[in-house]
Parts: C-alpha cells; sequence; structure tokens
C-alpha cells in the first residue's frame, strides 16, 4: 500500500485526519462570519444576531440538541464497528519503541524537546500556555467584537491567537504524527523508517558563533546579555513606539497589563526564534548556565 | 388510536410520573424545561442566535455529551477491567474474545475520547472568535481553560489503562517531563539545593515509584476513572451556571 495512505489510515491517526478537516472547516467557516460582519458593519448596517428575539427554549433549543446528539451518537457508531482501536503488545519496560510518542494531543509540546530542554519544553512553556489563555480576558480591553464573529475589530488578538493555535499548538501536532519518526527525525510521509539512519546533531552555541566557549564565564555573560537583552529589548521597543504614537492605548492598558502582554507574547514568540536559530543557524543553545541550559 | 393514547394518559402510573398534560401554550412551553431536572439547565426562554448553529456550532454542547458518552461506556468497561499489571491487559484482550460487543464497546470509549479533545479545543476557538470571553464572561473563560486541560488530563491518564507498549511508554514520555520541574522534578534546574531526588520528586509522585510500575497502574486507573471525572463534573455544572449568569449565550449589544 502507498505508505501515506498505510499512516493517515492507522486507526489511531484517523482521529487526526478527522481534526484536520473539523478544523479547517471551523477556521472558514469563523473567518467567513467574521468578513461578512465586518462587511455589513462598514455598510452601517446590524451584524448578525443584533436584532435576535427571544424564543422558547422548548421545543427550538431542545430538538436541535437532540438532533445535534443524534448525529454525534450515529458518527461515533459507525467509526466504532468501522475502526478497531489498536492494543499493542503487553507493556515491557525493556522494549523501548523507536520513536515513543506521546498522546497526540501532546505531541507539540514534544515537538518543542528538539528545541528547548525538557523543563522549558515540558513545564515552564506548558504553564505558560494555560497562564495565558486564563489571561486573555483580562488583558485584552478592547470592548469591541463581544458576541459576533468580527475580525477587523480585534485584529491583533485574532492573529496572534490564530498564530499560537494553528501554528504553534495544531501545526506541531501533525508534524508530531505524521512527520517524525525514529530519532524524531524527519520523515515524509512516503518514506521509509530507517532506524540506521545518523543524525547530525548540532553542537555549537550562539557564542561559539564569535569564537567564544559557551561555558567559559565570558559565554555565559553574553549569553546571559542575549537572553535578557530579548526580554528587555521585547519590552522596551513596543513601549516605545506606542509612547509615540498611541499614548492613549498605553495608558488605557497601564504597567501590569502592558508587562504581562509583551511577556507573554515575547515567551511565545522565543518557540519560532528559537526554531529558526536550530534550523537555519544550527545553534543548540543560546546561553549555558551550570543549572540550565537555554 | 386515540382512545388508547387518552387512557394511557388517564392512567395513574402515567399521571404520576408525567404530573400533567402537556398542551402547546406559553405556560406549558416553560414548564417543560424547568419541572425536568434535566432541562432545567436551560432557561426557559433563549436568544435567537443561541439556537442557530452558526453562532455556537453546538460545540460546548457536544463537548458535554462526548463527556455523558464516555462516563457511560466507561462505566461499563469497569465492570471487565482490573486495574492489576497482571490483569489489565488480558481483560483488555478480553473485551474482544469473551464479551458480548465489548469490542465495540472499547472503540467507542476511545474514539468518543478522541473526539471530544477535537471538539473541546473547537469550542474554545469559537468562544474566542465571537469575543465571548469579554466582559461579562471572563470568568466562564477560565473555568473552561480548566476543563480544557482537565479533558487532556483524563484521556492522558486512561492511556496507561490497557498496559500495552503504547500507553506504557507515552505515559514514560509524558511524566518523564514531571521530572524536569524546576525545584521540584530531580533533572530540573536547582533540584539539587533542595535534596530532590527520582524517590521524592514530583515524577515518584505521580506514578508511585521511580518507574512505571503497578502503583503508576493504579494512580492513573483512579486518577482515570474517579478523581478527575469527579472535578469535571463539579466544574462542567458551574461552567453551565455562569453561561446563565452571565446573561446566556453572548451577542452584539446594540
Ligand atoms: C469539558 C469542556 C467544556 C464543556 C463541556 C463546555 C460546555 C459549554 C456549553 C454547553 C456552552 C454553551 C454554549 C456553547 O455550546 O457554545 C459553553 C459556553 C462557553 N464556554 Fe464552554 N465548555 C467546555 C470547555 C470550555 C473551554 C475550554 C473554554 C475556553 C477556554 C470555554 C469557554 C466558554 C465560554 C466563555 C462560554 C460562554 C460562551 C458564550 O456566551 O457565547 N469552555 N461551554
Amino acid at each position: 500500500m502507498n505508505p501515506f495512505i498505510e499512516i493517515i489510515t492507522q486507526p489511531d491517526n484517523i482521529a487526526i485526519v478527522i481534526m484536520i478537516i473539523m478544523v479547517t472547516f471551523f477556521m472558514g467557516w469563523a473567518f467567513l462570519q467574521a468578513y461578512q460582519n465586518d462587511k455589513l458593519k462598514a455598510a452601517g448596517l446590524p451584524v448578525e444576531g443584533e436584532n435576535d428575539r427571544d424564543v422558547d427554549t422548548f421545543k427550538p433549543l431542545v430538538r436541535i440538541e437532540l438532533i445535534i446528539t443524534l448525529a454525534v451518537m450515529v458518527g461515533l457508531t459507525i467509526w466504532s464497528i468501522a475502526v478497531n482501536a489498536p492494543l499493542e503488545e503487553i507493556a515491557n519496560p525493556t522494549i523501548t519503541p523507536n520513536p515513543a510518542k506521546a498522546p497526540w494531543y501532546f505531541l507539540g509540546l514534544q515537538e518543542l524537546l528538539v528545541y528547548f530542554d525538557p523543563w522549558l519544553a515540558g513545564v515552564v512553556l506548558p504553564t505558560l500556555i494555560v497562564v495565558g489563555l486564563i489571561a486573555i480576558p483580562y488583558i485584552d480591553i478592547n470592548p469591541k467584537g463581544n458576541g459576533y464573529y468580527t475580525f477587523e475589530e480585534r485584529k491583533y488578538a485574532i492573529l496572534i491567537f490564530s498564530f499560537g493555535f494553528f501554528i504553534l499548538w495544531l501545526l506541531l501536532i501533525v508534524i508530531g504524527v505524521f512527520f517524525r519518526g525514529p530519532g524524531w527525525l524527519w520523515y515524509w510521509p512516503w518514506q521509509e523508517w530507517d532506524h540506521q539512519r545518523v543524525v547530525f546533531e548540532p553542537t555549537r552555541d550562539l557564542t561559539s558563533l564569535v569564537g567564544i566557549d559557551s561555558r567559559s564565564l565570558a559565554g555565559f555573560i553574553i549569553g546571559a546579555l542575549v537572553v535578557g537583552g530579548y526580554f528587555v529589548a521585547g519590552m522596551a521597543a513596543p513601549y516605545r513606539y506606542w509612547k509615540k504614537n498611541n499614548p492613549e492605548l498605553l495608558a488605557q492598558l497601564g504597567m501590569v497589563r502592558y508587562v504581562t502582554i509583551m511577556f507573554l507574547f515575547i515567551s511565545m514568540m522565543s518557540i519560532p526564534i528559537k526554531m529558526i536559530l536550530r534550523l537555519v543557524f544550527l545553534i543548540k543553545y543560546v546561553w549555558i548556565t551550570p543549572w540550565f541550559n537555554v | 388510536m386515540k382512545n388508547l393514547t387518552e387512557k394511557v394518559k388517564k392512567n395513574p402510573i402515567w399521571k404520576s410520573i408525567f404530573r400533567r398534560d402537556y398542551r402547546n401554550n406559553v405556560r406549558d412551553r416553560a414548564l417543560a424545561i424547568f419541572g425536568n431536572v434535566f432541562l432545567h439547565l436551560h432557561p426557559v426562554q433563549v436568544r435567537e442566535s443561541a439556537v442557530k448553529l452558526r453562532f455556537t456550532w453546538g460545540m460546548g454542547g457536544i463537548t458535554f455529551f462526548s463527556f455523558i458518552l464516555l462516563v457511560i461506556t466507561g462505566v461499563v468497561l469497569m465492570f471487565y477491567y482490573h486495574p492489576s499489571i497482571e490483569q489489565a491487559y488480558s481483560d483488555i484482550k478480553d473485551l474482544e474474545f469473551q464479551v458480548p460487543y465489548g469490542v465495540i464497546l472499547r472503540n467507542m470509549h476511545r474514539w468518543a475520547a478522541h473526539f471530544m479533545v477535537i471538539v473541546v479545543m473547537i469550542h474554545m476557538f469559537r468562544v474566542f472568535m465571537t469575543g465571548s470571553y469579554k466582559a461579562p464572561r471572563q470568568f466562564n473563560w477560565g473555568i473552561g481553560v480548566i476543563l480544557l486541560v482537565l479533558t487532556f488530563l483524563l484521556s492522558f491518564t486512561g492511556y496507561l489503562t490497557p498496559w500495552d507498549q503504547l500507553g506504557f511508554w507515552a505515559i514514560t514520555v509524558g511524566t518523564n517531563m514531571g521530572a524536569a520541574t524546576p525545584l521540584l522534578g530531580y533533572q530540573g534546574p536547582f533540584s539539587e539545593y533542595l535534596h530532590i531526588t527520582p524517590y521524592n520528586d514530583i515524577r515518584f509522585a505521580l506514578l508511585g515509584g521511580a518507574q512505571v510500575g503497578a502503583n503508576a497502574l493504579l494512580r492513573s486507573y483512579i486518577w482515570h476513572c474517579v478523581a478527575i471525572p469527579l472535578i469535571s463534573i463539579i466544574l462542567m455544572f458551574v461552567h453551565f451556571w455562569r453561561v446563565r449568569k452571565d446573561g446566556g449565550i453572548s451577542r452584539p449589544q446594540k
């Protein structure tokens, strides 16, 4: 069989294919409605739902709930009859599968292990994701776009969220499921897995580019300056820009909110930055300390 | 036929269950909702947009329904399962060969679990895109995020229960992350200052041992079948309560 067909029809991977289809569909539907509402607004017309009346719960809502329930039930029944959940060999601590993959919804995090040490990829970044998500309503003080789809009125919020959700979360999951083989190496779905394949692991660090040993004191200081500088500049540069061009926005946000937003944003952007450093410049660490490496 | 329906409706047993007739008027439509313990989660009247599929996509409801389905199939599975490393694997095998409809039962639990993870993420996306986390719904968004994490953890703890290679190594990979926790994991930064070893760190607490073994199976089983479902149910009811108290499904302000 075509290896690509084989990989997407593995029982557990069918779920990922269903996810890709559903997410694409709903992404399209959301942005389509946003586009339509933005057009209505631009024409000075009320957006979808603005002139809604109240209706009885019984039966309109109860009816639609019943229909959805039945549809989901039928769908899952067909799925359960058609596809059997796999059961592998009995657990055996002496035989390590290669690759050993986490459950699919954590594969984005496992993918981060290529670029970050486990304490960052497995603990700090997931914590920041959860904290960041909970913080969203408190740091997004734009009152517009509450209760209807829109893009124009909340461009930046939607762009940042979409980048995190579609690229950093979902795309990395898809990569982890379909494109990672033994040794967590990249394999195209039509490529045969080769357990003998050797990898070129980058061993140089940022400071070795300028000829300084990253484990020396100078290397430590430069690394600290780069990481610290990234956060400080990331905080200060937009601040100065907005101070000049949009001081009301800054005043509305206040210092605490501004710092929180920028900290979360800078941390999020450190992921693609570290990916580029690794993939393009073959850099392993930016900063080496006796306790941890970044 | 009509006679028969009348007779059934007059029957004391029928009357004791349904208490009154349903006539299609305002009063009875309202009573249909708050006279029923399950339906009275709803208000008696809702906004039109709450009924339109294109606004909510029904995603929160679908998530809840997948959860109910998982509880039902999960409870039935528990009748056939021992959380011990001697028996767990063969219990799952028996589902295939001994238990009537065991295969479909297990499949449905597995696929509904995948499905729930997918739809809860899409629900979050829809809530974000309609700006429904904005005032006064900030707190309910936070409850939602916790529910999202609990959904992941529910599925994750279930992975180990068949005691096969897939679950064993997925849990090994996952809990190794715990070992990397700063301060509290034995491989994490700064933990040496707290005298953290593989035998007293956070990973040890998760697994009930330094390796994935019998204790880890028991722990994941109890988290999976009792503790996390209980916490989730409580939070779901807070979530639904807040949807109503925050003024129902969000809608554009005039
Ligand atoms: C186990 C998981 C969850 C269940 C069962 C659930 C269920 C529901 C239901 C039934 C609704 C009513 C409207 C609808 O169907 O969209 C709702 C609304 C809502 N959910 Fe969830 N939800 C879950 C997770 C989440 C998550 C992960 C978030 C966000 C991070 C969230 C945030 C909200 C908010 C803010 C509303 C109000 C929406 C509005 O007024 O338009 N929920 N939820």
